[in-house]
């Protein structure tokens, strides 16, 4: 453990040492990011330890610009001379490609000064029989509260801490440290009946270890998500009002993240190209994106091109105020970056999110499935039915059937399909039940109208 | 090269355990380390992967990108237990660490135990025999090829007003020491271009996209002119997508083309037939061996001795040769798709579909090449047996929930048919099944069996794995079509 502790001190000045040796080998810029983590994930099956892992890894990644030709070259090996080899095979490249006039690194004037504590490291070290039991507890939780649930894909229990090095040739150096906790649990549930199965899960994840739900609300959770899709039947082809739950809703803050996206705009290839300052949403909608939220799973103090971040307003009471950008896809778009970089190693940067969300309204999701006479609830989505070119949306869904303003019976084997233009202009309601499980998150939403297919 | 290991080695030589700092005691020792009383098997995978990628978009190849990864993975597997630990770093000290990670689940994880000294081999053929490797492709040569498909793609239409095109290459060279006395070798090129295009008329955008690859040289690239070929088909779908109609709402009969709608195999039953959701009881296809789950017209394989193809492997990952698994013949459900652990726990034959996405993943019992085999019908007669349905011919993604059997496949190229005949392009939709039910509404198969073109990923559990599909054009006699119109 103490000389992996010195290796990664040992980062920062690795990271010096290559833009040093990438200046000398012909590069006008450069930028650099080293990760390095440790994984241990627990999986239990019926009351057994499943599979156990445990893993330490480190990567790092090295971009380049000779002029305004770049590329971008990534290793796991560490070894002096494999990085000599890298800087001068990265230099090789960025020549083989063209010139791009808008690419570069930010303007050193902008880079993250100062770089706040978000809090998002948590120096919890579980033993190996500790998270075993935490895993079994998330499955017996989800096995013992319904005689129906009569199986199981398995209760897991995983931690993961990692460090980020991030250094560029403007004398940028930064990094810090984030760690994260999770459990999950997969039961499956046979009607006693027909015999018919049906598998849901529920989760928790958390930079905090004492911020985790407890193992047993998250297996009765899920129990309860499972055992309510039994004697689930398809319904008649028709549109309808549809009320999507807190989860199905995020992934539709997924969909609007990608649209929003520099490099999606910049390309023609975002149906919402063209469409700043133009209302998008009824005036009750508003979208942001805060990459300072303390202790927030998407939280981090500067991007993986060393901008602080920040946070934005994305959608302003129905307006679209703003895309998420970084330096290239910024420029390219004649705007400034968002603080929204994304890198993975070895990758160039790219555009993401860090804490996307929908700001709650009032209302509880009970509220807002008395409104519907006749519609849909929606807590599943399944496929990848979206042209983000188009916006054109139609994806397989299963929930509840609402009649009267109540749950009348589990559905699937549906689609749901409309065009995400029409979804957000049809956002009639916004629940309160706000609560972050991922990086992307929104409470429940009622749409207006969408086309059911079914029988 | 980045790497220490792996150069230009070909399947002419054995992969050597020294191109990994290694040698063959420090391994065994390893695996004895790790195969210790009640662990029924151990492995070890090492692996170096080198991958590649330009990319092109607003006519300039601005972008190039090269990976380096290497390291082991140490697995032990007892009962239905399995401990696994992974290191990119790869000293005797890793090795010791990771074996005494892995071997924890047993019972008296201590001491080692002697394993046979394993026979050296090299797989039995050579399925992609590739003499000048995709990693000694110049840079040069794959600009120049981007800039071809490019210019190739506005040609073909001005209303094409963006072209994307991206060439990826990644080798791999793995060996297996396993614990049941194997170690082997095997060296894995894989590749492929990906083209999409926006159309633009009168405001209004389309995008269509189109790729191929596999286990191949570039040469494949430059044969009949594909890539050329691959251009012109994704400038095809954007122009066709601006005049298409929304698409229809509710159960219909839907014909698919040959080749990539292959896709619906692969979710509908593929996963469904994947060994360790059957041992577990959680699929739909639990205890249907020997059930009828077709219509009889339906045939179909899980092949991953297919020369080149970018679903097949000299061996898996776990050493086993590949093979040829009939899951359903003529509607019969014949067989499951294995690996090591769970033909072991469910007493059946390994088939050689144990795979995983690099050594930080754990090996899974996933598909390799899936599809029907071809039947008697003639494709135009299909369509013509439709009086108002759906002709769809390619798609995007597909999905399945395993346990309830339902299946989601997305259109992103499809037509209306009406009154037998093929008319309106409509905008993709998704169609929406269930597993164990649609292929017994499957009434006609024709005789021209497509292979795709070399384009899939298939996920589970978080790990990707490169995979091939194929079909000839079918008749579903109904299923939900997700459109918008009624």
């Amino acid at each position: 453990m103490n000389q992996h502790l010195q290796q990664r001190d040992g980062y920062s000045q690795l990271a010096v040492d290559l833009l040093a040796k990438a200046k000398r080998s012909g590069a006008t810029e450069a930028d650099i990011i080293i990760a390095d983590g440790e994984t241990f994930s627990v999986q239990v099956r019926l009351g057994a330890v499943d599979r156990l892992t445990k893993a330490r890894e480190k990567h790092l990644g090295l971009r380049v610009f000779v002029g305004k030709r770049s590329a971008s070259t990534s290793t796991s090996d560490f070894s002096a001379g494999s990085l000599d080899q890298l800087v001068a095979e990265t230099c090789t490249l960025a020549k083989a490609v063209v010139e791009d006039q808008v690419s570069g690194l930010p303007a050193a004037d902008q880079m993250a000064g100062e770089k706040p504590d978000l809090d998002l490291y948590d120096p919890t070290r579980l033993n190996t029989e500790q998270q075993i039991e935490l895993a079994k507890r998330v499955e017996a939780a989800a096995m013992s509260t319904d005689e129906r649930v009569t199986n199981s894909e398995g209760g897991d229990f995983d931690s993961s801490s990692g460090r980020v090095v991030l250094g560029n040739s403007h004398g940028f150096l930064g990094e810090y440290q984030s760690s994260s906790f999770s459990m999950s649990v997969s039961p499956v549930a046979t009607d006693p009946e027909t015999g018919a199965m049906q598998r849901d899960s529920w989760y928790d994840v958390q930079r905090k270890f004492v911020k985790l739900d407890s193992p047993e609300a998250v297996g009765l959770e899920a129990a309860r998500r499972t055992v309510r899709k039994l004697g689930a039947k398809k319904v008649a082809t028709q549109r309808v009002p549809v009320v999507f739950d807190a989860e199905a809703a995020g992934s539709l803050m997924g969909n609007l993240c990608s649209a929003v996206s520099g490099y999606s705009l910049y390309k023609g290839a975002s149906f919402l190209a063209g469409q700043l300052d133009k209302s998008l949403a009824p005036e009750y909608v508003t979208v942001y994106d805060d990459g300072r939220v303390v202790g927030g799973l998407g939280s981090r103090p500067f991007d993986g091109e060393g901008l602080p971040t920040r946070r934005t307003t994305v959608v302003e009471r129905g307006v679209l105020k703003s895309y998420l950008l970084d330096t290239y896809s910024g420029r390219k778009l004649g705007l400034a970056s968002t603080g929204n970089a994304s890198r993975s190693v070895g990758e160039n940067p790219s555009v993401g999110p860090t804490n996307f969300f929908l700001a709650p309204g009032t209302k509880t999701a009970q509220d807002i499935i008395k409104t519907v006479k006749q519609g849909l609830y929606v807590t599943d989505l399944i496929g990848f039915g979206i042209n983000m070119v188009t916006g054109d949306y139609s994806r397989g869904a299963a929930g509840f059937w609402i009649e009267g303003g109540e749950l009348a019976y589990p559905v699937e084997e549906i689609t749901i399909a409309g065009n995400l233009k029409d979804i957000f202009a049809g956002i009639e309601m916004i629940g309160n039940d706000l609560a972050f499980r991922g990086r992307i998150a929104s409470p429940t939403v009622k749409i207006a109208e969408m086309m059911v297919a079914g029988n | 090269m980045v790497n220490g290991c792996g150069g230009s080695q070909t399947m002419g030589e054995l992969v050597q355990l020294t191109s990994f700092g290694l040698t063959e005691g420090e391994v065994l020792g390893a695996l004895g380390r790790v195969k210790v009383r009640d662990v029924d098997y151990a492995d070890l995978y090492f692996e170096s992967c080198v991958s590649e990628s330009v990319s092109m978009e607003e006519s300039l190849v601005k972008r190039a990108t090269k990976s380096v990864s290497q390291g082991v993975g140490v697995r032990a597997t007892a009962g239905e237990k399995t401990g696994f630990a992974y290191s990119d770093e790869l000293t005797k000290k890793d090795l010791e660490l990771a074996a005494d990670t892995a071997r924890y689940i047993a019972n008296s994880p201590s001491g080692t135990e002697a394993v046979p000294v394993p026979v050296r081999q090299r797989p039995t053929r050579d399925l992609y025999p590739i003499e000048r490797v995709q990693a000694e492709v110049a840079t040069a040569d794959r600009v120049s090829l981007l800039n071809a498909i490019d210019a190739e793609a506005r040609r073909y239409d001005p209303r094409i007003k963006n072209v994307m095109a991206s060439f990826n290459t990644e080798y791999k060279v793995v060996i297996v020491a396993t614990s049941d006395g194997t170690l082997i070798g095997d060296v894995q090129p894989l590749s492929r271009l990906q083209v999409t295009c926006i159309a633009e008329e009168n405001g209004q955008r389309q995008a269509g996209s189109f790729g191929g690859g596999g286990r191949v040289g570039f040469q494949f690239y430059h044969e009949g002119d594909r890539y050329l070929r691959f251009a012109r088909e994704a400038a095809r779908e954007a122009i066709l997508n601006l005049s298409a109609v929304d698409a229809p709402a509710g159960v219909m009969p839907v014909v698919l083309g040959g080749g990539w709608p292959g896709i619906l195999l692969h979710e509908a039953i593929g996963h469904g037939l994947e060994a360790d959701f059957n041992r577990k009881k959680t699929s739909a296809f639990s205890n249907l061996l020997g059930k009828r789950v077709a219509s009889d017209v339906c045939t179909i394989v899980d092949d991953g001795t297919l020369p080149g193809r970018r679903g097949s492997l000299n061996m898996d990952d776990e050493g086993t040769p590949t093979g040829r698994t009939v899951l359903i013949e003529k509607g019969i459900l014949r067989g499951y798709i294995t690996d090591k652990l769970n033909a072991r726990l469910m007493g059946i034959p390994v088939t050689g579909n144990g795979r995983r996405e690099s050594y930080q993943s754990v090996v899974l019992p996933r598909m390799t090449n899936t599809f029907m085999l071809a039947g008697t019908s003639d494709p135009e007669e299909i369509i013509r047996s439709v009086d108002r349905g759906l002709y769809a011919v390619s798609f995007g993604g597909g999905q399945v929930d395993i346990t309830n059997g339902k299946f989601v496949f997305s259109a992103s190229e499809a037509y209306l048919i009406e009154g037998g005949k093929v008319t309106r392009p409509v905008k993709g939709a998704t169609l929406i099944g269930s597993g164990p039910e649609i292929l017994t509404k499957v009434s006609m198969v024709g005789h021209d069996l497509k292979l795709d073109e070399g384009i899939g990923t298939c996920g589970k559990e978080g790990q990707s794995v490169p995979v091939g599909v194929g079909l000839p054009t079918i008749r579903i006699d109904e299923i939900t079509v997700g459109g918008t119109q009624r």
